[in-house]
């Protein structure tokens, strides 16, 4: 499921550093050796109290590579190499490219070009239907076959919910999992940002949170109804996180992800109309995002996904209501996070290791990166007392469309170890 | 006035601050802007009364009007009023234009800045187009009108209009009346009027009504009779243009009229009722009112001509009011 990214096996030895694993239980002071890319020794250390912490490496289960159709804006290489500045050791990577990843053929040559430019190792959901288009299912066996990771109309909602259910149906068989992006488009038309105090002040038509929370309940009683599992994309509404945590009580085998941006902001952004702060879904009122908040910290969100959504700068410096939607966010997801939700008291900081990195693994049946003796190296370390200013300059990304240009950030992913070799940093 | 937030902007530091101010959202006005700006108004109306109406006053600066939009008020009250001041003035239109073959609003704005316009006049289509102007140019920007957002000027002639017609704004009431949805004039009035004191109450059919208007201040009904209590009745469009197929804002435009449609019976004597024009006459306002000897209509078109003098004026001179008016005084 996941391709790219091998090659050369390291040594290395972080010497007296401290370790935290959520999965592992683990927050102590360690030294830990790693020969030919497995964690070989884990021994008691004496921490220099540099305000360093390794943990797991991270995992991005929402990614834009732009591949095939707009290398100009990213392609496997940058994307991956982003990744690797970000601390992850694997990204997913959706199908909404021109072509859609919607054929075995098209994935294949995907998953052959990623052998040779991956940096990290990354997984290609595939189309749930031919084109996006919302009409004919795709192959989904055969794309499962040929190692697609998942599968989605990302980008789109499946607007029938007869598509949806036979694809749940084909999840049987299939075995990966189904994401779907939720949007009633009868409700969000052409929404620019949240329905709210703020689209009422700056006059957009707003697209209200109930655009996004009807299509979640009628996916989840879908998947309830077919006994599958499902994952919700990039959720941002608290009817949303309401309607996730009730079905998850009553046993539907549904999870659900968050952005770091709707984890930081509302839509009290949008004032400055800056063309960086326009994405779907939108930003929302501070409810939600409060909502939001304590759904991932009660588990119901099981992963921080950073939807990084490339665009090319010509099409964002144009008015806020021309700008397509999207923004970066691979290089900056720790760093924002760890400086308003961890840093305040928010949030904590095992929560955030936790719903970047294991969280989002299980999701996809993935393996979650671990700290322990025999395990392949997939670590992340991250000094948290360094303060940063992001630049454009500095983005390995193809493209700089980040909300967080010129902000200044606590906490920096210094080196990124992804299936035991060293990615990124010394 | 407003100061266009850079396009990198770092919410934790406070904004960086640019010299140049532009007018972009009443809501970066206070009320003392708006007062220096009616006043300043009120001296180029008077200014206005001689033979020789032409002023010195921008001699040598460059005013350029650039229109996305049809338009004909906006675009002529604002070339009258630079020329009136003397400055060098070029409208530029979208047709017949490099934007007839796809040129972006950034590189056209590019282009113009290459001039050293003082000002750049944006009428556009759409939300943030007038802050896309402010990152390309060195220019002040003015905002014309961009999409469905803000209209200062417009709002700012209306004060003006109602402030020399009934003398003083502050404890009035005002109802809005329409589609209140996409019109950019009534949220940069409803912001304007609340701003200056005025009690203000939008009417409407539900839909047309935002959710969440009312954080700007005003008071929403969804009744017709709510008018009578106002003392001024300001008509809005039904903006048609901007309406999606099928989004069924309004079943009929017999059904609006019929329900929301400011006809005489709906009137009480005494009433003053403004439209900022085009009207759709038979559609949102009976042909009687507005053609009714109180209506202050044609007012508000003159009152455009002196208050877009005062905020191309004021946008680059802003020293105290009194001194620069005794100044253009002396000059004419």
């Amino acid at each position: 499921m996941l391709f790219g990214g091998n090659g050369r096996k390291d040594d290395l030895v972080l010497d007296g550093i401290r370790v935290v694993d959520p999965t592992q239980g683990i927050d102590e002071v360690l030294t830990i050796t790693v020969e030919q890319g497995v964690i070989t020794r884990l021994e008691p250390g004496s921490s220099p109290a540099n305000g360093k912490v390794v943990a797991p490496a991270f995992v991005d289960p929402h990614v834009h590579l732009r591949t095939p159709g707009r290398e100009d804006e990213e392609d496997i290489g940058s994307g991956t190499r982003a990744a690797a500045a970000g601390g992850y050791c694997a990204i997913l990577a959706m199908p909404n490219t021109d072509p859609v990843v919607d054929s075995a053929a098209i994935l294949g040559a995907l998953v052959e070009r990623a052998e040779v430019e991956a940096e990290v190792p990354v997984g290609f959901l595939a189309a749930i239907s031919k084109g996006q288009e919302g009409g004919e299912l795709t192959e989904m066996v055969e794309l499962a076959e040929r190692g697609a990771a998942g599968f989605t109309d990302d980008g789109r909602p499946v607007a029938s919910p007869g598509l949806l259910l036979r694809a749940l149906q084909y999840h049987e068989v299939a075995g990966r999992r189904i994401a779907v992006h939720c949007e009633e488009p009868g409700l969000s038309r052409a929404g620019q940002m949240h329905e709210g105090v703020v689209s009422a002040e700056l006059g957009f038509g707003g697209y209200p949170s109930v655009a996004e929370s009807v299509m979640v309940g009628r996916d989840l009683a879908l998947a309830a109804y077919e006994e599958q599992p499902i994952h919700l994309l990039h959720l941002s509404a608290r009817e949303s996180v309401d309607e996730l945590r009730r079905a998850r009580g009553a046993d539907v085998h549904a999870t659900g992800e968050v952005t770091p941006h709707h984890l930081c902001l509302t839509d009290e952004a949008i004032r400055t109309l800056d063309p960086n702060l326009k994405m779907n879904p939108p930003l929302r009122a501070e409810e939600h995002r409060q909502a939001l908040i304590e759904g991932l910290k009660d588990g119901t969100i099981a992963a921080i996904a950073t939807d990084h959504a490339p665009h090319a700068a010509h099409e964002k410096d144009v008015p806020f209501e021309e700008a397509p939607f999207g923004v970066t966010g691979l290089e900056t997801a720790f760093a924002v996070v760890y400086t308003r939700l961890v840093q305040p008291g928010v949030v904590p900081l095992e929560t955030v290791l936790e719903r970047m990195s294991a969280g989002p693994a299980r999701i996809y049946g993935l393996e979650p990166p671990r700290i322990a003796v025999g395990a392949p190296a997939n670590l992340v370390v991250l000094d948290l007392e360094t303060t940063w200013c992001v630049a454009r300059e500095e983005f390995r990304s193809r493209s700089a469309n980040s909300w967080l240009l010129g902000a200044t950030l606590k906490g920096r992913v210094v080196q990124t170890v992804a299936d035991g070799k060293v990615v990124f940093g010394a | 006035m407003a100061e266009v937030r850079p396009l990198i902007r770092d919410e934790l530091l406070p904004p960086r601050r640019l010299e140049r101010r532009h007018l972009i959202s009443i809501a970066d006005l206070t009320r003392e802007d708006v007062e220096r700006l009616l006043s300043l108004a009120r001296a180029f109306a008077r200014s206005l009364e001689r033979e020789v109406k032409k002023l010195p006053a921008l001699k040598g600066r460059t005013v350029v009007n650039l229109f996305y939009e049809s338009s004909t008020r906006t675009s002529s009250s604002f070339e009258l009023a630079a020329k009136r001041l003397s400055a060098d003035v070029m409208s530029i239109k979208s047709s017949g234009s490099a934007v007839d073959k796809g040129e972006s609003l950034k590189d056209t704005a590019i282009t113009i800045g290459a001039y050293d316009p003082d000002i750049v006049v944006i009428r556009h289509p759409h939300i943030g187009s007038p802050h896309v102007v402010a990152r390309a140019t060195k220019a002040h920007v003015v905002n014309a009108g961009d999409g469905t957002h803000q209209h200062p000027t417009q709002a700012l002639l209306d004060l003006y209009t109602i402030d020399e017609e009934l003398g003083g704004i502050e404890g009035l009431h005002v109802a809005i009346v329409g589609d209140v949805l996409h019109s950019r004039v009534a949220r940069s009035n409803i912001q304007a009027l609340v701003l200056m004191g005025a009690r203000v109450t939008v009417v409407g059919p539900p839909p047309l009504i935002p959710r969440g208007i009312a954080a700007l201040g005003c008071e929403t009904s969804y009744s017709i009779d709510t008018i009578r209590d106002a003392d001024v009745v300001y008509v809005l469009r039904m903006q048609r243009e901007r309406m999606l197929e099928g989004a069924n804002y309004v079943p009929s435009l017999r059904e609006y009229t019929a329900r929301w449609g400011v006809t005489p019976a709906r009137l009480r004597p005494g009433q003053r009722v403004m439209h900022p024009g085009p009207m759709n006459r038979g559609v949102e306002i009976d042909p009687a009112v507005a053609d009714a000897a109180d209506a202050l209509i044609e007012r508000q078109v003159r009152s455009g001509l002196v208050v877009r003098m005062a905020v191309l004026y004021d946008l680059l001179t802003h020293g105290p009011v009194e001194v620069k008016v005794a100044e253009i005084e002396e000059v004419a």
